[in-house]
């Protein structure tokens, strides 16, 4: 307990570094322009953005990026509320009550519940991570790579149990993912491998980001602008200094309800399927539950605002948890700051409390200092906001290509690279259409190289022995669960099967 | 064409894709199958990975026949009159700021593009055009090439060299 605050301690000084600092400040409000921008989320903000972060040490860039995270949180309620368009998929169910109280005249109590049930969340989720991330790590340090290949059975299998969607296509987006991350040189064998028509540029793999901006900046846009081509119509909300006193007294009938969505996102987004859209839908599930008054949710309950805000908020902050300790992200944007940490030149996974102690700690105490920021620059800047969400998307479409097409080329000094992004943006667009899940593929585009290594690595140090995986308890634990996860929708359907029989008997 | 036949599409297109794949790893001569005392060889990654792909299509197939996924009893339309015109025309200005950049360089393509999208997509003015079209090329040179010192691509010699005395007035007088 006293290494941990003493090691916070120096993660908080190294937050409130100058440079730092100014990144929170930066990140936070990128994020929340980011969450409220129709279409675009923590995700999109994460890819897109990257590439410029090399700019600055690894330090400061996942602390920006850890910074644009959580804005993007925040701003997601902002559309939700007054637009009545979810900002990004983790404000969906925000909408459910935002709306309603914005139509009838309440959108700045809702705004204000939104930002403070955030605030709670992140905070109670940010103080969980910091108690539980180096135990956690510690343990995973006995891991070797058997465990870690079970884990990351683990973690896509959760994708095919918890995540919802059409199982074959889950199936195929992870494999994809996992197929199009073998491209270019074998790291043991040294052997090329899917070098597509013969081309040169494939001997060096494609690029997790190139997939990553490919799907999140040009396919997402191209969904965005198929999805908001109509008009939308806005709420005005009236601010000022008594209402928003009278807004924060407002607090205690929303309290409950937000401590349910911190703790319950915490949870949920340590889970790599889950993440912050389903926690918050949980949320807001069990509140109007537990609630005294459950018909008045969707009618412009406040604690429907305050119960999926606290528990999306709660929920990013738990999906750095295993991205950090054990190596395997639990959302897609912690895929991708993941894999931003391969390209910083770090090693993720639990040697990275004793490898890099700056980085993890300095990363922990941006997340409280962040979290205190974003609060304070969400409530002061929502009519400014408001105002952005009116900013027409023939503008904000060529800036969002410009910094795709230009953050591909300067990750990897090739032109080749921005054409396969382009390929992936439009195949991406079209297949999610149709329902295929295109979170697992980039998932798995970031796992699928380390995946793969401690496969063989596992199988070389066994000799071939494939019964490595089972002997070895941590790493049968891991291959069961996955076992029961994968098998867990057929059961399903079995006993729904089985219920309906029933019934029609009966 | 409707969702249905999208779905039939897309699934006969990813079975195609994972035996191509299958195909590729096979012909290349990389082993597939267990290496005694060493486990997997190099390509029983790619190629049972692309099996699985393979059997997922399948699976998508048969759901398919057997109407199983609510894509494959939608007859909505796949994607409308007025999607495919805003889509296409999006993805096709990536595919000429890309050709652009190839052949006239990044910054004239950049100022293509942003008149294209800001004057002719969203009738903006042309003050804002204009401080679109300049201000765009100007940010990208100083976030990528001199705080990122990345050489972005300048198209052919002739608007390459048109392009270098920036650079040098900037070596000379910066560094």
């Amino acid at each position: 307990m006293e290494t941990i605050l003493v090691s916070l301690t120096a993660g908080l000084l190294e937050a409130f570094q100058p440079l730092n600092l100014m990144m929170i400040f930066a990140g936070c409000l990128a994020g929340l322009f980011v969450g409220c921008m129709p279409g675009l989320g923590s995700v999109n903000g994460v890819a897109i953005l990257l590439p410029i972060t090399f700019l600055v040490p690894p330090t400061t860039a996942i602390i920006f990026l850890a910074a644009l995270y959580y804005g993007a949180m925040y701003g997601g309620a902002i559309s939700s509320i007054t637009l009545g368009i979810p900002g990004a998929s983790t404000a969906v169910a925000t909408v459910f009550d935002g709306r309603p109280m914005a139509q009838a005249g309440k959108a700045d109590q809702a705004l204000m519940a939104a930002a403070i049930a955030s605030f709670i969340g992140g905070t109670v989720s940010i103080i969980l991570f910091t108690l539980f991330a180096p135990p956690l790590a510690a343990f995973a340090l006995k891991f070797g790579p058997q465990e870690e290949f079970a884990l990351m059975l683990l973690a896509f299998a959760t994708f095919i149990g918890l995540g919802g969607d059409d199982i074959p296509k889950t199936i195929f987006s992870i494999l994809l993912g996992l197929v199009l991350a073998a491209v270019g040189f074998d790291i043991i064998s040294g052997s090329p491998r899917l070098i597509f028509f013969d081309m040169v540029e494939f001997q060096r793999g494609i690029g997790f980001l190139v997939l990553a901006i490919g799907i999140y900046g040009v396919g997402e846009m191209l969904w965005t602008l198929e999805s908001t081509s109509g008009k939308v119509q806005m709420h005005n909300v009236k601010i000022s200094m008594s209402r928003m006193k009278a807004n924060f007294k407002q607090i205690r009938e929303y309290i409950n309800s937000t401590w349910v969505g911190s703790f319950l996102g915490f949870f949920v987004g340590t889970l790599p399927a889950a993440g912050a859209t389903p926690a918050a839908l949980m949320s807001y599930g069990l509140s109007k539950t537990f609630s005294k008054d459950p018909d008045s949710f969707g009618k412009g309950n406040v604690a429907g605002v305050a119960a999926p805000e606290s528990a999306n908020n709660a929920a990013s902050t738990g999906s750095m948890l295993p991205m950090i300790t054990l190596g395997i992200p639990g959302s897609p944007t912690t895929a991708i700051l993941l894999g931003g940490m391969i390209i910083w030149g770090l090693r993720p996974g639990p040697l990275l409390f004793t490898e890099s102690p700056d980085f993890v700690w300095g990363l922990i105490g941006s997340m409280y200092v962040a979290n205190a920021v974003t609060v304070i620059l969400n409530i002061a800047l929502i009519p400014i906001f408001i105002r952005v969400l009116a900013m027409p998307f023939t503008l904000l479409t060529p800036i969002i290509f410009t910094l795709c097409v230009l953050g591909v080329f300067a990750t990897t000094d090739r032109m080749f690279d921005t054409w396969i992004m382009l390929i992936i943006g439009v195949v991406g667009y079209l297949m999610r259409k149709l329902n295929y899940p295109v979170a697992p593929a980039v998932l798995a585009i970031v796992l699928g190289p380390l995946a793969e290594r401690s496969l063989r690595q596992s199988l070389i140090s066994a000799q071939g022995d494939a019964t490595t995986f089972i002997t070895r308890p941590i790493s049968l634990v891991c291959i069961c669960l996955a076992l029961a996860l994968v098998l867990f929708p057929v059961v399903q359907r079995i006993m729904r099967k089985r219920k309906k029989a029933a019934e029609s008997q009966a | 064409m409707t969702v249905r036949t999208a779905e039939l599409l897309m699934a006969i297109t990813t079975l195609i894709v994972s035996l191509g794949l299958m195909l590729n790893v096979y012909t290349d001569d990389l082993s597939i199958g267990w290496v005694r005392g060493r486990g997997p060889g190099a390509g029983m990654w790619p190629f049972w990975l692309s099996a699985g792909m393979a059997l997922a299509s399948v699976a998508t197939l048969v759901r398919w026949a057997q109407k199983k996924t609510p894509e494959s009893r939608s007859t909505d339309p796949y994607i409308s009159k007025d999607t495919i015109f805003l889509v296409s025309i999006s993805a096709g200005s990536i595919l000429a700021l890309l050709i652009m950049m190839t052949f006239i360089g990044t910054y004239l393509a950049l100022i293509v593009f942003m008149l294209f999208f800001v004057r002719f997509m969203g009738r903006h003015s042309w003050p804002m055009t204009l401080a679109f079209a300049i201000g765009t090329p100007i940010f990208v040179y100083l976030l990528f090439e001199v705080a990122l010192t990345k050489y972005l691509p300048k198209g052919l010699p002739i608007f390459e060299d048109g392009f270098l005395w920036i650079d040098n007035f900037r070596y000379e007088w910066f560094y």
